[in-house]
């Protein structure tokens, strides 16, 4: 592993809006060929994180070196090999899908005839074929992120970075683009995504951080991190001042999240036994620990703006 | 030496003319209505002047009123056309169909894309004048080849209204701000920089502050002096303020937007 050079090294990465620390001091490195995500709550710093890579925003301070160089001296090269999905859609609506994606390819100096054939072939990919000549408002939300991830092929880039790729999708879409990005990734090249969906995260990363006030705060395989954040399994049950007062009087510790209370224990059979025996509930279910109890762990059940 | 120049030159050559040629790209998509407008304009404009208010006015110095209107009808156009694509068109790519967002990713930089833009808006400015200048020669308004020199002037004076607008596109809080250079700035130049009569009527501080400030001064003197065919040597001075000003308001308009662009 050492012998490859990271795709993108990141060492005490900062970003300051003002004196306002939007990402403070963060290290990460991620690998070639594998999938690695950032996830965090909205505000976290996963968009300027992204931006910074992306070279189209000078970073305060600290080291990034993205394909092995820097974004600060060598944007132009950087750029011609990453493709980039970003979190607000900015497709040409002056054009038709197809051109949007001939339009785009001219940037990268690819000459007409063969971004044509591009454009053809990544049209297919993402299964636009009957709307490639469809003007870019009267596509759907969906058709627009299937597009821009098309749009970001174009330049057949070694590094993709997607800001929230499926934000908004229904199911459908979120699995096509899903599917999509898993034959991108056999193809070798390296994705770098954002997400607040875990299951999403989960699925996807071969390795992910969890962000929040511009720091990240673990790092790993979804799988690996749940075990080690969470010991054992979730009993559930429903919130009642008398569960509430029964579990308290059992000594048994439990997070209230809204409508139910959650115990996070190794022993899933005691505690279920004792809420059944003594605390007059009328449902408790147990169920292994998800992605999702590590992100609300660790960021807290506090709503983001 | 030359060969690094020449490096560094052909990917910031080749990145403005992507970004110039998406907008040739939009505006050929409609060609008939695009080109139509820069020919019917000014050819209701010279009909409302050669049918009325010529008639009234008679001649100014020893040419008719029609004749001396010609240029500036050419030069006004160019202003609007350069001025108009600069601030309002380049604002609404800009802001909200985040078309700089999306070029900026690939390796073309905002530097191209703010000097597309320019030369853009200043195309723009060079169809105008290309289009009046045929309706101007059937009309026998305008002095021929010598008046062909419009175009270079157009291209000149349009990249300089160009450069001024995307200035003001960098610092509008708004697209309505943008109303203000507009009725503050453009308007009172095409009312006042001797368009429709000559600038010597004006005070002497007047004519003096439209000298020293305001672009469409020079640009008429100059297009006065090519369609009529009377060239004077001042032709070097307004030449040379409008290159200067063309000199000093590009890296301004680059700097602006890189400040409010580049976060
Ligand atoms: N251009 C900007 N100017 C000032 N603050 C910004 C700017 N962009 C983002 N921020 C702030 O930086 C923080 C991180 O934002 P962002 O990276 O977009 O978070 P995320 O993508 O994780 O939701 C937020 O508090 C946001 O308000
Ligand atoms: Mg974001």
């Amino acid at each position: 592993m050492p012998s490859v050079p990271a795709v993108i090294e990141a060492d005490a990465l900062t970003k300051y809006f003002g004196s306002f620390p939007a990402v403070d001091h963060i290290c990460f490195a991620v690998e070639e060929g594998e999938v690695f995500g950032f996830l965090g709550p909205n505000g976290a710093g996963k968009t300027t994180t992204m931006r910074m890579c992306e070279c189209v925003s000078p970073r305060s301070g600290g080291i990034l070196k993205v394909l092995g160089r820097d974004p600060a001296h060598h944007a132009r090269a950087i750029k011609r090999e990453v493709g980039v999905v970003p979190q607000e859609t900015n497709l040409d609506p002056e054009f038709t899908a197809r051109e949007n994606l001939v339009i785009y390819s001219r940037y990268f100096d690819i000459p007409r005839r063969e971004g044509e054939s591009r454009a053809e072939e990544l049209i297919k990919f993402v299964e636009l074929t009957e709307r490639a000549d469809t003007p870019i408002e009267q596509l759907s939300g969906g058709m627009k992120r299937r597009l821009i991830l098309a749009r970001a092929l174009v330049n057949e880039p070694r590094l993709l970075i997607l800001d929230e790729p499926t934000i908004g999708l229904d199911p459908q879409a979120r699995h096509l683009i899903w599917d999509r990005l898993r034959s991108i990734r056999a193809e070798g090249r390296t994705i770098v995504l954002t997400t607040h969906y875990l299951d999403e995260a989960a699925r996807l990363c071969d390795r992910l951080v969890i962000m929040d006030h511009g720091k990240i705060l673990v790092e790993g395989e979804p799988e690996s991190l749940v075990q080690k954040e969470i010991t054992g399994e979730i009993v559930e049950t429903e919130h009642t001042p008398a569960v509430e007062a029964c579990l308290n009087s059992h000594g048994i510790p439990f997070e209230v999240a809204g409508e139910v209370v959650q115990v996070q224990t190794k022993d899933p059979a005691a505690v279920t036994g004792a809420l059944l025996a003594s605390c007059s509930i009328g449902r408790v279910i147990t169920r292994r620990a998800t992605l999702e109890d590590v992100f609300l762990k660790l960021t807290g059940r506090r709503l983001r703006e | 030496m030359n060969n690094v120049v020449l490096a560094a030159a052909v990917p910031v050559a080749r990145g403005i003319s992507h970004v110039w040629a998406r907008n040739w790209r939009v505006y050929l998509k409609n060609p008939l209505l695009n080109f139509a407008i820069p020919f019917l304009e000014p050819i209701l404009t010279l009909a409302a002047i050669g049918f009325g208010i010529g008639a009234y006015v008679g001649m100014v110095g020893d040419v008719s009123y029609s004749c001396f209107f010609a240029p500036a009808v050419i030069g006004t156009a160019v202003m609007h056309a350069a001025f108009f694509e600069c601030s309002y068109a380049s604002y609404v790519r800009m802001y909200y169909q985040k078309t700089f967002d999306a070029i900026t990713a690939t390796p073309v930089t905002l530097r191209e894309v703010v000097l597309g833009e320019v030369l853009w808006g200043a195309t723009k400015g060079v169809i105008y004048a290309a289009c009046i200048l045929v309706v101007l020669a059937i009309a026998g308004l305008a002095d021929f080849p010598a008046s062909l020199l419009v175009i270079p002037l157009a291209l000149l004076s349009g990249v300089l209204f160009a450069a001024i607008a995307i200035c003001f596109t960098a610092i509008s809080p708004g697209i309505d701000a943008l109303n203000y250079p507009m009725f503050l700035f453009i308007t009172p130049m095409f009312l006042f920089c001797g368009t429709f009569f000559p600038l010597e009527l004006l005070p002497a501080p007047v004519q003096a502050f439209a000298f020293a400030f305001l672009p469409l001064t020079h640009v008429m003197a100059l297009m006065r002096m090519i369609t009529m065919g009377a060239p004077t040597p001042y032709a070097l001075v307004h030449l040379a303020w409008l290159i200067g000003a063309t000199v000093l308001f590009i890296p301004l308009g680059n700097r602006l937007m890189e400040r409010r662009l580049i976060v």
